[in-house]
C-alpha cells in the first residue's frame, strides 16, 4: 500500500503530502505520525498541504486529529500552507480546525515551532 | 467537453479520488474559478464518499446545464442503498449516521447553489447537485 513519507530532522518531522489521498491512505499517515512520534520522541510536525487541491471533512478530521493525538505525546503540529480557496470552503462547509496551529509557509510553519518548543521546553534543558 | 453528460461507478475508495479528479476537470472545462472549482469539487467528494459508505456503493452521473446565458455543472449522486429514514436529520449540522462529522450532506450542500435529495427506505438515495458559474 501507498505510504505518504514522513521525514526526520532533528526534534522535528516534516510531511508534504502530494497526492489526492483515499481515505485510508489519509488514515495511515494519522497512525504512522503519531507512531513516529513515539518512537523518535520528536517535539515538533510540520505538514505541508500546500499542494492539496481540496480539504473535505475527512481530510479535516485526519488534521484536527494528528494535531490533538501529537499534543497529548508532547509534540506541536503546524499545518502550513493551506490554500485560499481551500480555507474559504473549509469555512463554507463548517470545519474551523479548532485547535489547529497554521502558518502560512514551511519558513513560517517552523518559526512558529521552534517558539512553541522553547516556551515549553527552555533551551538549556535540551540536548541541541 | 466530450458529449455533456456521462457516468462514474463509485464501488471503491479509489473512485472516491477518481470522481474529484472528474469534477474538477468537468469544473475547469467550464470555466469555473479556482474558489468555485474547490467548493464543487469538496462537495462532490463529500457526497460520493456518502454514496460508498451509507449507500453501499453506487454511481456519478453528470451533465453540463444551461439556464439562459448561465452554464453549470449538475451532478447526480445514485444509490441503491437502505435509503434515509430522518431527512431532516441527515441534513442537520453535527448529525452522522456513520463515521463522519455530520458534515457530508449540509456541508455539501452549502457548496452548491442547488441541492435535491431523493430518498426512500429501502430502495436508495439520490442527490442532485448544480454548481453554476
Amino acid at each position: 500500500m501507498d505510504r505518504i513519507p514522513i521525514l526526520r530532522m532533528g526534534e522535528y518531522l516534516l510531511v508534504t503530502i502530494q497526492v489526492d489521498m483515499h481515505d485510508r491512505l489519509a488514515l495511515s499517515l494519522q497512525d504512522d505520525l503519531t507512531e513516529q512520534i513515539t518512537r523518535t520522541g520528536a517535539k515538533g510536525v510540520l505538514i505541508d498541504i500546500s499542494a492539496l487541491e481540496i480539504v473535505d471533512s475527512f481530510i479535516g478530521r485526519m488534521i484536527a486529529n494528528i494535531s490533538r493525538m501529537s499534543r497529548i505525546l508532547d509534540a506541536h503540529t503546524v499545518v502550513v500552507g493551506m490554500r485560499p480557496a481551500v480555507a474559504i470552503t473549509l469555512v463554507e462547509l463548517g470545519l474551523s480546525l479548532e485547535g489547529v496551529h497554521t502558518a502560512l509557509d514551511v519558513e513560517r510553519g517552523m518559526r512558529l515551532l521552534r517558539r512553541r518548543l522553547e516556551e515549553t521546553d527552555p533551551v538549556d534543558d535540551r540536548q541541541l | 467537453m466530450t458529449g455533456n453528460s456521462d457516468t462514474l461507478p463509485i464501488r471503491l475508495e479509489q473512485d472516491v479520488v477518481l470522481a474529484r479528479q472528474t469534477v474538477r476537470r468537468l469544473a475547469q472545462q467550464l470555466g469555473f474559478g479556482i474558489v468555485d472549482q474547490t467548493k464543487i469539487v469538496t462537495a462532490a467528494s463529500e457526497l460520493a464518499r456518502n454514496t460508498l459508505i451509507y449507500g453501499g456503493g453506487g454511481e456519478l452521473r453528470w451533465e453540463s446545464v444551461t439556464d439562459g446565458a448561465r452554464r453549470g455543472l449538475r451532478l447526480h449522486f445514485v444509490d441503491e442503498g437502505p435509503g434515509i429514514a430522518d431527512v431532516q436529520q441527515a441534513l442537520a449540522d453535527g448529525w452522522s449516521s456513520g463515521t463522519g462529522l455530520g458534515l457530508g450532506l449540509p456541508g455539501a450542500k452549502r457548496l452548491v447553489n442547488d441541492f435535491e435529495l431523493d430518498t426512500e427506505v429501502g430502495k436508495g438515495t439520490r442527490v442532485t447537485v448544480t454548481r453554476w458559474k
